[in-house]
């Protein structure tokens, strides 16, 4: 295998003249060196600055939404702008933010490294996704210049078939966006089954990684679904065809089927990668090989599985046959086993462990407590008799921030802070980190609880105006999210001060036994200095000697070639 | 060494020695064998053919509710779409796949002039399916089917009573007509004056936008079959490296066959008489 490796990394065809074993932030320093990269750790870093620029837009309207409804009536906006608005908060959050956040940037950057491989099995396709996600995302910001949408972020029809706003725009963005993810995805798979280091079985797959493939598994199965069901939109717009729109004979409940066919599987894009996170993070800071690995992995897979038969959760009131809806709801009980079998083994796993209370550990209790919440309010919606009072209520609203926001951006939230000294060489600070979580913990919480009430007493989603009797439940509400921005600032404050002012990081400055800490900090551009060779799993800290863990695998390489995997 | 399994046993059998230096013209940099990034090329490609599967299976599916709620409708909208000129197109597509699966084996036997020969005669096919397909269409076209505001409007069918052809569409504001027609009286592909149920114009509006997203598709394929000719004629291919034929055909092969669900389920999708 060395032999064979030297051979090609001399060879070295895509960019000559880069050493491989540089470190991959400096190997080239010139802009354009970043701009047509097809180095995936460079590219991770290209989509991170954009999903954090798309994660600023989507909370400034997430704000503009809670001052609005601060007080009763007019408060900043009028109706009609209030109804762009969180269609603009929705849509940007979910299409520019959540569905590529984790894939695009964490997973980009880790899961070539974490299957000792130098990059994903198509690099120029990599490229291609971001640059596609950039088009993608200009379309649907020029919608709002356009005239911004105002039918929410389901687009349903009737409604947006008739609606005056921009809504061709918006859809053929989605719909150029979905290109993005499906490419993301495709490169993934593709990347685990060809580019896997030897000794790299599946059963020593690191979680993080089994976590993306699922996510890739179902990017590429629901994704068209969207794309075609949104060329339909557009034609039903445009061309009239009559397939969704009543006026012309076509049924709007047939679109509620297609959007959600593909909508429900994307939640599990969305929180399957911030598990895949919390995997990690609790395994690390746990010194325990993780509980039940197979399970973890496993029940990644049979949520992408299961995330395809429970969309018509979404329409109990929409008008299916009680038969449907029945058999919706059984199957959206199903759901409830994989997350109870990721939730009991990471308590599991900590049950007895070395916890130390680092900012990223922090996020991933965070992560567990709030998805518990988030999934057990799941099944009151997934039940006939409480959806039908609880639906398109606030209730609605406070489940899945608390899945979206409390699991996904958690997890993205540790995943970051724990990979960084990596991803830059830099260490952050540890203290003012857990600051910024407290904020975001309590601000999350403040922010979102009321709305459970809120929504258990009637006070609707999308509505402009309320009740006197929901005045303090929103202001309550508003003051949160205030914290909860508050908190994300900080973070932001201290990622980019780790940057500038950070101490150098070690190797594996948390002491994991994870392979993506096996190598330089930050990373050569090919990985590793040479393709590891596997002989253990990424959890086996009964395994890993304590050299390994502070030196990692390739300078013991430099002083023993060919000993890089010391069985 | 414990339990060291697939990924290096695949790469040792198929890749072996001759992997680095007598492919390295071709080989990627983060590939360590020549059998591996053909593994992941194709294994890529297949996959993007399922997510293409699933794109069609979104309007298949919208074919089936409408088709399992309106069966009247495709019985008689049907007819208005020549078997002929539908038949004439199978069988180039049929031909066009045959020349793509020829154009993959004499690239692998190291034939370079056969190879061009096969690639451009799929796109000849390819060529002639379009143009089939632009009379077809335009032929609708001038009869008013096309779907949605043209397809209501009443001159339609005022009109096809006449046994005239209506000329091109009148578009109208949809406030001005009953965007939903009546029943219309129609001449058929083969001259027989037909009832159209109303919301034929789903049919119609199924039939575009289907036949359209093929035919988007057979465009795409005529771009790539042109650059992986054009690289052929210019040499990049060998005996140990024609990938892009490979590909290039698997993707042509699923144009066809989306073409083979097609033509019954549009055209020949009616009772007997």
């Amino acid at each position: 295998m060395a032999a064979v490796d030297i051979e090609t990394a001399t060879v070295h065809p895509g960019d000559g003249h880069v050493a491989p074993d540089a470190n991959y932030l400096v190997a080239e320093r010139t802009l354009r060196s970043w701009l047509v990269t097809r180095d995936h750790k460079r590219i991770g870093i290209l989509y991170l600055a954009m999903i954090v620029l798309a994660f600023f837009l989507g909370g400034v309207f997430a704000l503009l939404i809670r001052i609005e409804l601060f007080a009763r009536g007019r408060t900043i906006v009028d109706a009609e702008t209030y109804h762009r608005f969180f269609t603009l908060h929705g849509s940007i959050m979910i299409f520019l933010f959540i569905i590529p956040s984790i894939p695009a940037t964490l997973g980009n950057f880790f899961l070539p490294i974490m299957i000792g491989a130098k990059d994903v099995a198509f690099p120029k396709l990599n490229l291609a996704s971001y640059y596609i996600y950039l088009l993608g995302a200009a379309i649907v910001i020029s919608s709002i210049v356009i005239g911004a949408v105002d039918t929410g972020w389901t687009f349903y029809t009737p409604y947006s078939v008739q609606s005056a706003s921009a809504v061709v725009p918006m859809t053929l963005g989605v719909f150029v966006l979905g290109f993005s993810s499906i490419l993301t995805g495709l490169n993934f798979m593709v990347t685990v089954h060809t580019m896997r280091a030897p000794g790299v079985t599946w059963t020593r797959l690191p979680l993080f990684v089994w976590g993306m493939y699922a996510t890739a598994l179902i990017q590429v199965l629901a994704t068209p679904v969207l794309a075609i069901t949104l060329l339909l939109l557009a034609a039903e717009r445009v061309f009239g065809i009559g397939i969704f729109d009543p006026k012309l004979g076509g049924d709007p409940i047939l679109f509620q089927h297609f959007f959600w066919f593909y909508s429900h599987p994307a939640v599990y894009i969305m929180i399957v990668p911030g598990m895949a996170i919390v995997s990690e993070l609790i395994a690390t800071f746990s010194r325990r090989a993780i509980f039940g690995y197979f399970a973890i992995a496993m029940s990644s897979i049979g949520l992408a599985v299961l995330g395809f038969l429970v969309w018509g959760h979404h329409m109990f009131v929409a008008g299916m046959s009680e038969f449907g809806t029945m058999l919706f709801s059984a199957l959206t009980f199903l759901v409830a086993i994989p997350s109870g079998v990721k939730v009991f083994n990471w308590l599991a796993t900590m049950y007895r462990g070395s916890i130390v209370w680092a900012s990223p550990m922090l996020y991933a209790m965070g992560f567990i407590f709030l998805f518990t919440i988030g999934g057990l309010t799941g099944l009151f919606l997934g039940a006939l008799s409480t959806d039908i009072h609880l639906t398109d209520t606030y209730f609605v609203v406070a489940h899945f921030h608390y899945v979206m926001m409390g699991g996904t951006v958690m997890g993205f939230l540790g995943g970051l802070l724990y990979w960084w000294p990596k991803i830059t060489g830099k260490m952050h600070d540890e203290a003012l980190a857990k600051v910024g979580f407290a904020f975001v913990f309590l601000g999350f919480n403040v922010t979102f609880l009321p709305q459970f009430v809120m929504g258990s007493r009637g006070m609707m989603r999308r509505y402009y105006d309320y009740r006197s009797e929901f005045l303090r439940f929103h202001q309550v509400s508003t003051v949160g999210s205030w914290l909860l921005s508050l908190g994300l600032f900080i973070t932001a404050y201290v990622l980019l001060d780790a940057l500038w002012r950070g101490k150098r990081a070690p190797r594996n400055p948390w002491g994991s036994a994870g392979f993506e800490w096996m190598t330089e900090t930050p990373p050569p551009v090919s990985n590793f200095r040479e393709t590891p060779v596997i002989t253990r799993g990424p959890y086996d800290y009964h395994v890993a000697t304590p050299e390994e863990l502070a030196t990692g695998w390739d300078e013991v390489a430099d002083d023993e070639p060919g000993q890089g995997d010391k069985s | 060494m414990t339990n060291v399994s697939e990924p290096t046993n695949t790469r040792a059998e198929l890749g072996g020695q001759k992997s680095a230096r007598s492919s390295s013209a071709f080989l990627a940099h983060h590939f360590a064998t020549a059998a591996q990034q053909l593994g992941a090329a194709k294994l890529g490609m297949w996959i993007f053919i399922a997510t293409e599967i699933l794109m069609f299976g979104g309007l298949f599916c919208a074919y089936s509710v409408w088709r399992g709620a309106e069966p009247e409708i495709f019985d008689q909208a049907h007819h208005f779409l020549s078997k002929p000129l539908g038949a004439a197109n199978t069988i180039v597509l049929l031909f066009s796949s045959l020349t793509a699966a020829l154009a993959v084996r004499s690239a692998g036997l190291g034939h370079r002039q056969a190879t061009s020969a096969y690639l451009f005669a799929t796109i000849a096919c390819a060529c002639v399916f379009l143009v089939v397909k632009y009379f077809e269409y335009s032929h609708k076209i001038h009869l008013g089917l096309l779907p949605g505001h043209c397809f209501g409007h009443p001159g339609f069918s005022e009109a096809m009573r006449g046994g005239r052809e209506v000329g091109t569409c009148l578009r109208l504001d949809a406030s001005d007509a009953p965007v939903m027609p009546e029943w219309l009286r129609a001449v058929d592909e083969s001259g027989r004056v037909r009832v159209l149920p109303p919301r034929a114009n789903m049919f119609f509006g199924l039939y575009f936008v289907m036949t359209g997203l093929h035919g988007i598709h057979v465009l795409v394929g005529i771009g790539v079959l042109s650059w992986v000719l054009v690289r052929n004629i210019r040499g990049s291919f060998s005996v140990q490296y024609y990938t892009p034929v490979d590909l290039a055909a698997l993707y042509w092969h699923l144009v066809d066959l989306v073409w083979i669900y097609l033509f019954p389920l549009l055209y020949l999708v009616g009772k007997p008489e």
